[in-house]
């Protein structure tokens, strides 16, 4: 029997006080699709970086096909075989693919060479995979599902045997995931090796032979996957029971409180973000937006905030119309519109303040913050430790700065500091991204409450099963237009893909 | 992947941190005084000795802190809004236009409100000027390092202009005003106190050092205690968070830089009512410049700024002094000293953060 294509034998690494990586032992074998599972801050993100040589590891040691190795920078790792595709793409957009794919190792101080080569080796591999690709066509032209392509055909004419994918689908459609997935097994046929970082265990269950779980930076669990369950995994992952389904109960629906009708918005490039889209949110209702990410739900969202002007269309709030001069961030507040952002990091905390002034953050004006222009720190720390004491914040501690807090904690602070205003209208980006499951849960019961307590919640998501499981209408975006509503419950993930895909079968 | 930025604690990012740049750059301007053949102890303790051995040697040291600090404050404020000023000194020489013509028209009124209208109307000057820029930066995109460092060039002609042409001593070959009236100007320290007791030598020191010192009080409340602060700051830590919060960026990024134009207006008060009584051409001297220095090392706090506004304070006074003892130890060689203190301070202050860093995390292991 061959040896295993990588070995990691007790790795452990510390980052100052984090124990990001505890004596870490894996072993993956040659030809397999192997997944990590794990919470945000589990510590795969380190294990993955330690293998591709991006950090050093403090102790234990690394062995790829049989040998031992020691990985120093990514060159050692890409020289050993190892390829790793990147969440956030690493393409120069101008460039075509094939400058894309030969772009550091281009193989001579002239161009012309390596290019002939790359082409010829491109076509071998689009031949091999069934990975078909234009390698003329522009970069920066391809649909995300392509540029990912281009990624794995970047680490495969390096050499990679083996193939690291961190979070692959998380800007995927539905059936560009079957695809990516299909090219994954057509790998492993072809005897390489691919590991498989993701947080959805039913990508897990799909495509991989054996799992790992990895809780607080050690690993919990190494098992075949056809041996395992979800409910089983995320157990593993959080160590203990976990609620995968949102209990949620038929909540008679209230008057209309936010109408938009033909909202159009364009970019300062002139281009068409949003193209008369048109939604009416009602007391005690959740409306979903199911879309892959960029179709226009962050400019929708952004334009109901106030934050961005729509070119055309009206806003109607309580039934009274907004203009341009209302609809400022702080006057929409004062109606009680609240707007918990998509991007936590960039928007919805100054990552760089303590948590005490995070939880005033568009509520600095507040008189009960502090007499006349000045500030109370004792009472906005109160007032912060109040919220993050009812939110199960942890640590409560409004004096550490916002940045030192994991994803779930920054994101209950958002939470803490938008709900308890008493909002008549939520709306909602990606509540649970880079959140772990315990605190998904948290939020998601928030919400359902909220939503039982009168409030008109819209909720933004690129997780389908999120939308799927918190909305009481779902409706679909494709390019900036609304191309489908639902009944939650009389829809599923296949009919919402193809409207998320621009395909309405209903109106077909 | 990407760096993260180094996070110390508050006492090593405030303290440790600029006193390491520091003794590195003094390590280094002793190499240089040692390649001119001198002796860098004898220097240093010359340095000291003429900055603080004597009553009128930390007179003279304050004086020039009073200017730091004001120029050091001009350019924390600005920070804290995530602005560049670098029009600190045509800032101050706008001021000081509007400032001395308010000591020459308004001359009949009282100095106890001639003193203020003067102050109020350089402060003026100075917010004009910085207003410009951030106003420029906030419709037009256009970058204020850019513009303020063009606007001094214009500040400075126009001060020539003006100076010659139009507000200069009838019948003086030199660019100044005729000299302010007696209850225009500020009252020199060793005055002050003179009834109290207190016999202090002549030193230029006088009442624009407390004038300082309240700015630092005031501003400290300012940016950390106030509303109006919090926004700045939310603007400059965050601009997307700001518009979010609904703190408009563009008013905010106006707001910062008047406010850091009537500061750097401060240096007016004390050169030309403090100490020259006159307005000089060239009145800055620089002392816009080296503010640059002063307000990061004193990494935007008034504490800071107070402490890196004295450091200079002491690196003005104690070298004039060492040049004047030192004959080999030229004017020039102060100005190396001190540019070499700012190097270390405002450029290679990343170095010594993940110094720094290092050596306490390995503390922490040990």
């Amino acid at each position: 029997m061959s040896p295993p294509a990588i070995e990691l034998i007790a790795i452990s690494k510390r980052f100052g006080p984090v124990q990001a990586n505890k004596d870490v032992s894996l072993s993956i074998a040659a030809g397999s699709i192997h997944g990590i599972v794990g919470e945000n801050g589990a510590g795969k993100s380190t294990l993955m970086s330690i293998l591709y040589g991006f950090y050093e590891a403090d102790s234990g040691e690394i062995r790829v096909a049989g040998r031992p190795l020691r990985i120093r920078r990514p060159a050692d790792a890409i020289t050993a075989g190892i390829g790793m595709v990147h969440q956030h793409f690493m393409l120069v957009e101008p460039l075509s693919v094939v400058e894309n794919v030969v772009l550091g190792a281009e193989g001579g101080k002239l161009l012309k060479g390596g290019i002939a080569r790359a082409r010829a080796e491109l076509a071998r591999l689009s031949r091999d995979y069934g990975l078909a690709i234009d390698p003329d066509a522009i970069v920066g032209d391809l649909s995300v599902g392509f540029q990912q392509r281009v990624e794995i055909l970047k680490a495969l004419y390096r050499g990679a045997e083996i193939l690291i994918l961190d979070e692959p689908t998380a800007v995927l459609t539905p059936s560009e995931a079957d695809q990516l997935f299909a090219l994954l097994r057509s790998l492993k046929a072809q005897g390489k090796t691919v590991i498989l970082i993701t947080h959805k265990l039913r990508e897990i269950m799909d495509v991989t032979d054996t799992v790992s779980v990895m809780r607080r930076g050690a690993m919990v669990a190494h098992v075949e996957t056809a041996r395992t369950s979800p409910p089983e995994l995320a157990e593993a992952m959080v160590g203990r029971r976990v609620l995968l389904r949102v209990e949620k109960t038929p909540h008679p629906r209230g008057a209309p409180v936010l109408e938009a009708a033909g909202l159009s918005f364009r970019d300062e490039r002139g281009c068409e973000k949003l193209s008369d889209v048109s939604l009416t949110l009602h007391a005690g209702e959740i409306v979903g937006i199911a879309g892959v990410a960029g179709n226009g739900q962050s400019e929708l969202l952004e334009v109901l905030a106030g934050l961005l002007q729509p070119s055309r269309g009206l806003i109607r709030l309580d039934g009274e119309i907004l203009d341009a001069g209302d609809r400022t961030p702080a006057n929409l507040r004062e109606l009680g519109l609240m707007h918990i952002p998509e991007d936590r990091h960039r928007m919805g905390l100054v990552t760089a303040f303590p948590a005490a002034e995070n939880s005033i953050l568009g509520y600095h004006d507040d008189p009960t913050f502090g007499p006349g222009p000045f500030l109370s720190p004792a009472r906005i720390a109160a007032h912060a430790l109040a919220g993050m004491t009812a939110y199960d914040v942890r640590p409560a501690d409004p004096s550490l700065k916002a940045a030192k807090f994991s994803g779930g904690n920054q994101q209950k602070i958002v939470l803490a500091r938008e709900i308890e205003r008493a909002p008549k209208v939520l709306l909602v980006g990606q509540p649970t991204r880079g959140v772990d499951i315990g605190a998904i849960e948290f939020i998601h019961r928030r919400l359902i409450a909220l939503r039982d307590a009168g409030v008109a919640i819209l909720l933004v998501s690129v997780e389908l099963e999120e939308v799927m499981a918190l909305s009481d209408r779902i409706l679909a975006m494709c390019g900036g237009r609304i191309t489908g509503e639902r009944a939650a419950e009389a829809t599923d993930e296949r009919d919402l893909g193809l409207l998320m895909a621009g395909v309405n079968q209903e109106a077909a | 992947m990407s760096a993260t930025p180094i996070d110390l604690p508050r006492w090593a990012d405030a303290g440790l941190v600029p006193l390491v740049s520091v003794t590195a750059a003094l390590l280094v301007a002793g190499l240089v005084v040692l390649g001119i053949g001198e002796s860098p102890l004898e220097a240093t303790a010359l340095l000291l000795k003429g900055a603080l051995g004597s009553v009128e040697g930390l007179g003279f040291t304050l004086y020039y802190t009073t200017n730091f600090i004001f120029t050091g404050l001009a350019v924390a404020v600005a920070f804290h809004a995530g602005l560049f000023n670098i029009g600190g000194e045509g800032q101050a020489t706008i001021a000081g236009i509007f400032l001395a013509l308010a000591c020459l028209w308004l001359a009949p009124l009282p100095g106890i409100l001639l003193v203020p209208l003067a102050i109020l109307a350089g402060a003026a000057g100075g917010a004009l000027y910085g207003f410009i820029p951030g106003w420029l930066q906030a419709t037009r995109g256009s970058h204020v390092v850019i513009t303020t460092i063009m606007f001094n060039f214009l500040a400075a002609t126009l001060s020539v202009y003006l100076l010659v042409n139009v507000m200069g001593k009838p019948g003086s070959m030199q660019a100044e005003t005729p000299e302010f009236a007696g209850h225009a100007v500020l009252t020199p320290m060793h005055q002050l106190l003179a009834p109290l007791g207190i016999k202090l030598p002549a030193t230029p020191l006088n009442t624009a050092f407390l004038l300082a010192l309240a700015a630092l009080v005031a501003i400290w409340a300012l940016i950390y205690r106030s509303r109006l602060g919090y926004a700045i700051r939310t603007v400059g830590a965050n601009p997307r968070a700001a518009a979010y919060a609904g703190i408009s960026p563009a008013r905010m990024t106006i707001v910062a830089m008047a406010l850091s134009g009537a500061l750097a207006g401060g240096l007016a008060v004390n050169e030309a009512m403090g100490v020259q009584h006159r307005l000089l051409i060239d009145f800055t001297a620089g002392y816009g410049f080296v503010g640059i220095a002063v307000g990061l090392m004193g990494r935007g706090h008034p504490i800071g700024v107070a402490l890196s506004a004295f450091l200079f304070g002491v690196l003005y006074q104690g070298g004039a002094e060492l040049s004047f003892d030192k004959p080999t130890i030229t004017r020039d060689m102060v100005v190396v000293i001190g540019g070499v203190v700012i190097l270390f301070a405002g450029a290679l202050d990343g170095l010594f953060r993940k110094l720094v860093a290092n050596t306490l995390q390995l503390g922490r292991a040990a």
